[in-house]
Formats: C-alpha cells, structure tokens, sequence
C-alpha cells in the first residue's frame, strides 16, 4: 500500500498553522516526528510518498532534520544495537521537489552519503544524493524493467548475477529498491 | 563618569572597529555617550552592531541621534530607533516614521532569538526580496530562494549559537565608491557568546595553546565544525559560503578578536584579521553585488 503525507499540512499541523516554510531545526525534527507518528501507525512495511509540493522554502536544517535524519534511521539494516535497528521497513518517495528544495536536500544528503529517489515538479523521477556508478545504472536499468529478478538486471547491465544480486540488495539496504520474495522493483518505478 | 564617543560620518564594518578599538579601554559598567550627531550614513551592520554594543554593557547607553534629518529619517524608517528606546536612553529629535513601505530597506532592523522569529523573517523577505533581486540587481530568478536559505541560516546561528538576541536587516543600495554597482546587504548581529566559546561547550573538546577566536573562525566558517556532535550540523554556513560563491558575493564574520572575510575579486579585504579589539557575540555581512550584463 502507498501512502500519502503532505509536509505542508504536517508542518501545519505540527508547527504552525500559519507557515508554509520548511526552516529551522526545530521545525524540521518537529515535522519528522509528525511523519514519524504517521508512519507508525501505518504497516511494518510501507512505501510513502512524501509529498513538498505545497512547501515554500527548504533550508538546510530543515533539510538535515526531515529527509537527511528520516533516511538515516531507515538505513541502519547492519544496526548491532536493537535501539538503532530500523523500526519498520520503511520506503520513500519524495514529490512536488522544487529547484530550490533540490539544492538543500542533495546538500544533506551527500554530507551523510545517502540518497533517495524524488519525483521533480514536471514528473521526471531521478536519484539525489551520492550514489556510486554501478548503484546508478542498475537502479536506473529497475526503473525500465518495473519488477524484475538479480538474472534479468544482470542480462540488462552488463554484470554477473552475483553482482547483480549485491547490487539489488545494496539499493533495497539504502531504502532505494524493494524486495518481494525473489523479484525486485526499483521505488519511484512503481507509482 | 561618562565616556563620549564620537560616532564616525559614515557607521559601517569598517568604521565600527574605531568605537571598539575607544571602547576597549573603558570598563563594561562604564557609562558610555555614544554621539552620532554627525553621522550621515550607516549601514545595516552599523545599525545592528550599534544595537548590540548596547546589549553588551552593563549600563544604558547615552545616544545622541544624527542631527541630518534625513539620516535620522532613514534610521528611524530602518526601525532603529524602536530598538534602540529599549537599549539606548535617547537625546535629541527621533523622527515620527512608519517602518514599512520603503523600497530599499528589504528587511527592517528585526530582533531575532527564537526559531520562530526566523520563520517570520524568511517569510518577509520572499515576499519584497523577488523584484529587488531580479528587476534591480540582475539575478537569476534562482537566487531569490537561495538567498532567503542564506538569510534562515545566517539567523539560526543566533537562535542555535548565540545564548542571547540578535538583530538581523537587509538593505539595498547603491555602493557608488567602492564597487559603482547596487548591492544588497545582509547584516546578523549578537552580543552572545562568539564562536570560540560556542565551539568550547562541545563535549570532549580540548582546545590547545594556539586556540583563539581567529582559529574558532576558520574551523566554524571555512570547515562547518560545530558544537554539537551530530554530523549534519555545520551546514548553514558552507550553504551560506557556497551562496555567496555562486552569486560573487561577500561573506565577513567577526566574534570576539578576529574577523574572517571571504573576499570576492571586486573587495580588497583581508581573509583574517586577529588581535582586533575586543566585542562580544558575532556579526556577520553578506554583500551580494549586481550582476553585471557579461557574468
């Protein structure tokens, strides 16, 4: 199931009813602990789109807080402590992401070596943040395919399927690909 | 006993450093007469730093206000003399001005301590920064976004740093002597703690015998070191730097001793200064020039 939380009514809700910008830490721990409730009533398995269409300014703290902060507890799968373990296999899509908001959020992103995938405001869905070469392309060759198997990305890209099968798990690990049983689906490929 | 001091003609980043330097011998609970009666000009800087030489001592002020009418007029439209009632005991004529509604004063003199007086600022700023920044100094429309960013982050260091109030104005205008082009100008000014304290509170942090405010600068401003462990901090000022870079501006911040500037190729300013005389909390200025038609 894909759920849908708009940040400006989060912030709204959360903050102020009167803002419509995304600034300070303050506001941006506040607003990731809105989704963060949100999410918790949600399944143990959960695909949201996070949605910044009706979102003004994004600064770089507000950045850090909500996407760079959100992503970072989602990630932790070799996590040794329980208290750091994931609390739920949780996946994202960030929509409505401006010019603007790109700049802050690739910002934090490459700062804590992480990445998501965004849907820009004409449609286009892209990776942001640092992600390696071979990541790329096969999170890319995923896209094309829709649900695929590690044998069919490693026919399409060019790797054996070891390799792709690493690669597919390393996406899934950073939040950027999912797993059903023995086939996978790039985020972003299947809204 | 009262010590007077004399305002310069023309109250900017630079002049500000001849009241610290005369007031570096007089004792914080001194009381102190600061004359600007032929002062003709000041810049957002002036007019915040002044403010927060007024925070920093112990005693109210004495402030003689310009007797040009129009400086004083200017000051008063800035909102300067609002703040300054509460820190200064005035002497002589304070115009009778609304705040709003003039073009080159983007941002009034406004006092910032809480996250939400950020929001508040960011909000102003958007809605009169658009047309100044395109329309008057030929910027990308991109750099209006951006240049709210930099204004939230410049403000978040008093709300996040400081321990106290500051006070944040932007302006635009002409800089006919030093550049022949419009400028805009962001001036944050506090009277809190400085970066080099600020940057001593952090856990574990054992600073070593060459440890000063110059050396506070360069890791807070050039290498996004922050008191707080968490390894997203520290971003606001390397967004600020790299506004600025993309945009030909000029970043200068001063705490305590030592003032650290990033010089564009149209300034001549030096990188880092130490040793200068002593005033607390940390001012900065963002100077972002007009682009010109070949850039």
């Amino acid at each position: 199931m894909i759920n849908h939380i708009d940040l400006s009514s989060v912030l709204r809700r959360t903050v102020c009813d009167l803002y419509s910008d995304l600034v300070t830490r303050p506001t941006g721990a506040a607003v990731r602990d809105g989704i963060e409730r949100q999410l918790a009533e949600l399944g143990d398995r959960t695909l949201t789109v996070i949605d910044f269409s009706h979102v003004g300014l994004l600064d770089y703290s507000c950045a850090d807080e909500i996407v760079a902060k959100l992503l970072m507890r989602y990630t932790r799968a070799d996590a040794v402590d329980a208290t750091e373990q994931p609390p739920r296999d949780a996946y994202f899509l960030f929509r409505g992401v401006s010019e603007s908001h790109l700049d802050a959020i690739e910002t934090v992103l490459d700062r804590q070596a992480l990445a998501i995938v965004a849907q820009a405001t004409n449609g286009t869905v892209m990776l942001v943040g640092r992600v390696g070469d071979s990541e790329r392309r096969a999170w890319e060759v995923m896209f094309r395919l829709g649900r695929a198997v590690p044998a069919e990305l490693a026919r399409e890209a060019g790797v054996d399927v070891p390799q792709a099968t690493e690669l597919l798990n390393e996406l899934c690990r950073r939040r950027l690909a999912m797993r059903f049983e023995e086939s996978y689906v790039a985020v972003g490929g299947t809204t | 006993m009262t010590e007077v001091l004399n305002l310069p003609p023309s109250l900017d980043d630079r002049t500000f450093e001849s009241i610290l330097e005369a007031l570096a011998s007089v004792p914080p609970d001194t009381k102190v007469l600061l004359n600007a009666r032929h002062t003709r000009w000041a810049s957002p800087y002036g007019l915040t730093a002044l403010l927060t030489l007024a925070q920093s001592r112990s005693e109210p002020p004495v402030l003689y206000v310009p007797e040009a009418e129009e400086t004083a007029h200017y000051w008063a439209r800035t909102g300067f003399f609002t703040h300054a009632a509460t820190l200064f005991e005035l002497h002589g004529q304070v115009p009778r001005v609304h705040v709003s509604g003039e073009s080159d004063v983007l941002l009034e003199i406004t006092p910032v301590s809480r996250s939400e007086d950020v929001h508040e600022v960011v909000s102003r700023i958007q809605k009169k920064s658009q047309q100044i920044l395109v329309k008057e100094l030929a910027l990308d429309a991109k750099a209006t976004m951006g240049f709210a960013m930099t204004l939230s982050e410049a403000c978040q260091n008093i709300v996040e740093h400081a321990g106290r109030g500051g006070w944040v104005a932007v302006q635009t205008y002409r800089w006919q002597k030093r550049l022949g082009r419009r400028v805009v100008v962001i001036a944050v000014c506090d009277a809190g703690v400085g970066f080099r304290q600020s940057l001593e509170s952090a856990p574990g942090r054992h600073p070593g015998d060459r440890w000063d405010d110059g050396m506070a600068l360069e890791e807070a401003v050039m290498r996004g070191v922050s008191r707080f462990r968490d390894s997203g901090r520290g971003q606001g000022l390397a967004g600020i730097r790299r506004y600025i870079g993309r945009w030909d501006g000029k970043l200068s911040v001063r705490s305590g001793t030592a003032r650290i500037a990033i010089i564009p190729s149209w300034d001549d300013d030096v990188p880092l200064q130490k040793d200068l005389s002593p005033f607390p909390g940390t001012q900065m200025q963002i100077t972002i020039p007009e682009r010109l038609a070949d850039r």
